[in-house]
């Protein structure tokens, strides 16, 4: 490289002088250095992220069998699956969706289409960004303490609760930034041909935001399906199936949480076990979700 | 504002424009506008960037009204109503009053529903009667021909062309007395100008029409009226015809020969 730097800038004292040589040189050094120090720090971050999933698809997979998804969490000792987890963790993501997701979407509408400029919106949007990045723990602390002390017994309602505050302020910032993403120029042609405010909304900037929102609700579900601390303050855990949201209610990564930290290889597998579906879920919901937001989904 | 010699003699103002002016916040953007747009006659209005035509053209069917701080003053009679009248229906106006954008600008639904929706909004048709409205309005944008086929594919799916006559007949399907074109050919390539401009000459038989446009030869070609603007002031109304022949002031005879602007 330098022979032929030189060759080619011959005549051309600046560039081949020693001290431009020496320059060249040490650039090179410092090229070479920085690119193997970010490739390594690349393969350190990846070789955690392959030992995780190897671990976790190696001693998830030899647990998983049919009776995972047809028998309850056995007591310590005896086989059993993880329907009853299974089942309470969708009751309470979906009843933590089907709650927080239309206050998010209608809080994310009023702030792009009819506050956009309100200093109400610059608050709301402050606040939400602050709830977006609360530790969920203290959102499982802050739901024990207004409805299980309340109530005076955990139950599948407070675990939904719990999930749904999580769950708006995803819905709100997503729902916001995809409808400021609509052309004000289709808002116009929309006012130009006499329709109500409400009714461009859901005809026109609703169908222009669609895939948009959808992903954003996507992702709260993936986020919410993984989350343990909220539902470790509220929904408790429950060894039995239940479909009562006025009791406490197993679900996965409660689950995994108890049966882990204990002695039992039984559950030690089971709690394998469930981290390999929850992965999987997360998983197939990130694949939906990007599926909706690419360019072929909008034909 | 000179305003003479000019033969209105049988044509019946459809919108009359009285000591108009607007206002962005405190900038006085038009300043005492009058002006009348003649029923079934097509008025362009031209003038270098940022002279106010696109302003006043957003005046007449209160499209300013969607954003804080603008404000108008003076009078827009539309059948001898005050449109600006703060009591005025804004939808009602703007179903009698279409418009045109310089982007098309198709909803994310179907052709089919493009036009349907705004029918669909004012009147409860049946079926197949919605099925000959949205082919009147679709035969009239010079559309139908080409779309008939794929009535249920993205208007999206359209070109650009296309998707600015689909905006022509979405306006006009809804059946409005005047028709507001805001530089409607300016991100389309001749071939579908030339179309459009034929489209608009055939509109003049039922819809009073404004036209904004920076392209002197489309005002010359599809115009009946000239509005000359200049700094938010109207320098000169009259015919087309004369207005491009014979200017009465030096400032529209420099803009026209292409000397400013």
């Amino acid at each position: 490289m330098a022979s032929s730097l030189s060759t080619a800038a011959a005549g051309y004292s600046a560039a081949t002088s020693p001290a431009a040589q020496a320059l060249y040189r040490r650039r090179r050094r410092g090229n070479a250095i920085v690119l193997s120090l970010s490739f390594g720090a690349t393969l350190f971050g990846l070789a955690w992220l392959v030992l995780i999933l190897g671990a976790l698809l190696y001693q998830g997979f030899s647990g998983l069998s049919l009776a995972v998804f047809t028998e309850m969490t056995p007591p310590p000792g005896s086989a059993g699956g993880l329907l009853n987890a299974i089942m309470g963790s969708l009751i309470m993501t979906i009843g933590g969706v089907v709650i927080g997701t239309p206050i998010g979407i209608l809080a994310g509408t009023y702030m792009s289409e009819y506050g956009r400029n309100n200093k109400l919106t610059t608050i709301v949007r402050f606040i939400n960004d602050i709830l977006l990045a609360a530790p969920s723990i203290v959102i499982g602390l802050f739901v024990y303490e207004v409805i299980v002390v309340q109530m005076g017994h955990f139950s599948a309602f407070a675990g939904m609760a719990a999930l749904a505050i999580l769950v708006i302020p995803v819905v709100v910032r997503t729902t916001e930034d995809m409808l400021n993403l609509v052309p004000n120029q289709l808002r116009e042609a929309a006012a130009a041909l006499g329709l109500p405010r409400s009714i461009m909304i859901r005809h026109v900037a609703y169908k222009a935001a669609m895939s948009g929102i959808v992903t954003g609700v996507l992702l709260a579900i993936a986020r919410v399906s993984g989350e343990t601390a909220p539902l470790l303050f509220t929904a408790l855990n429950n060894q039995f199936w239940s479909t009562n949201l006025n009791a406490p209610m197993s679900s996965l990564p409660v689950t995994i949480f108890q049966f882990a930290l204990s002695p039992y290889p039984d559950w030690q597998k089971l709690a394998w076990t469930g981290a390999l579906l929850i992965t999987f879920t997360v998983l197939a919901l990130n694949i939906v979700a990007r599926a909706f937001l690419s360019p072929k989904a909008h034909k | 504002m000179t305003q003479t010699a000019m033969n209105t003699a049988g044509l019946a103002e459809k919108i009359s424009i009285r000591n108009l002016k607007f206002f962005y916040g405190d900038n006085l953007a038009l300043k005492t506008i009058n002006l009348p747009l003649y029923e079934k006659k097509v008025t362009a209005f031209i003038g270098p960037s940022g002279c106010g035509k696109s302003t006043l053209l957003r005046v007449l069917n209160r499209m300013y009204d969607l954003y804080p701080r603008q404000r108008a003053e003076g009078e827009v009679l539309f059948d001898g109503q005050n449109v600006l009248n703060p009591e005025q229906d804004r939808n009602m106006l703007r179903a009698r009053v279409g418009m045109v954008f310089q982007k098309p600008t198709p909803f994310p639904m179907s052709i089919y529903e493009n036009i349907a929706f705004g029918i669909r909004l004012y009147e409860n048709i049946s079926r197949s009667e919605m099925d000959g409205r949205v082919e009147a309005a679709l035969t009239r944008g010079a559309l139908w021909n080409e779309v008939k086929d794929k009535l249920h594919s993205s208007g999206l799916s359209l070109s650009g062309g296309q998707q600015q006559r689909l905006c022509i007949a979405r306006t006009i399907a809804v059946r409005p007395e005047v028709v507001l074109f805001d530089e409607p050919c300016s991100a389309l390539d001749p071939i579908s100008t030339a179309k459009i401009e034929e489209l608009i000459d055939e509109l003049t038989t039922d819809y009073t029409i404004a036209i904004v446009t920076h392209n002197m030869q489309q005002a010359a070609r599809v115009s009946d009226y000239t509005a000359f603007m200049y700094l938010g002031e109207l320098i000169e109304f009259d015919e087309t015809t004369k207005i491009f022949t014979s200017p009465s002031d030096k400032r529209t005879q420099d803009y026209i020969t292409g000397r400013f602007g």
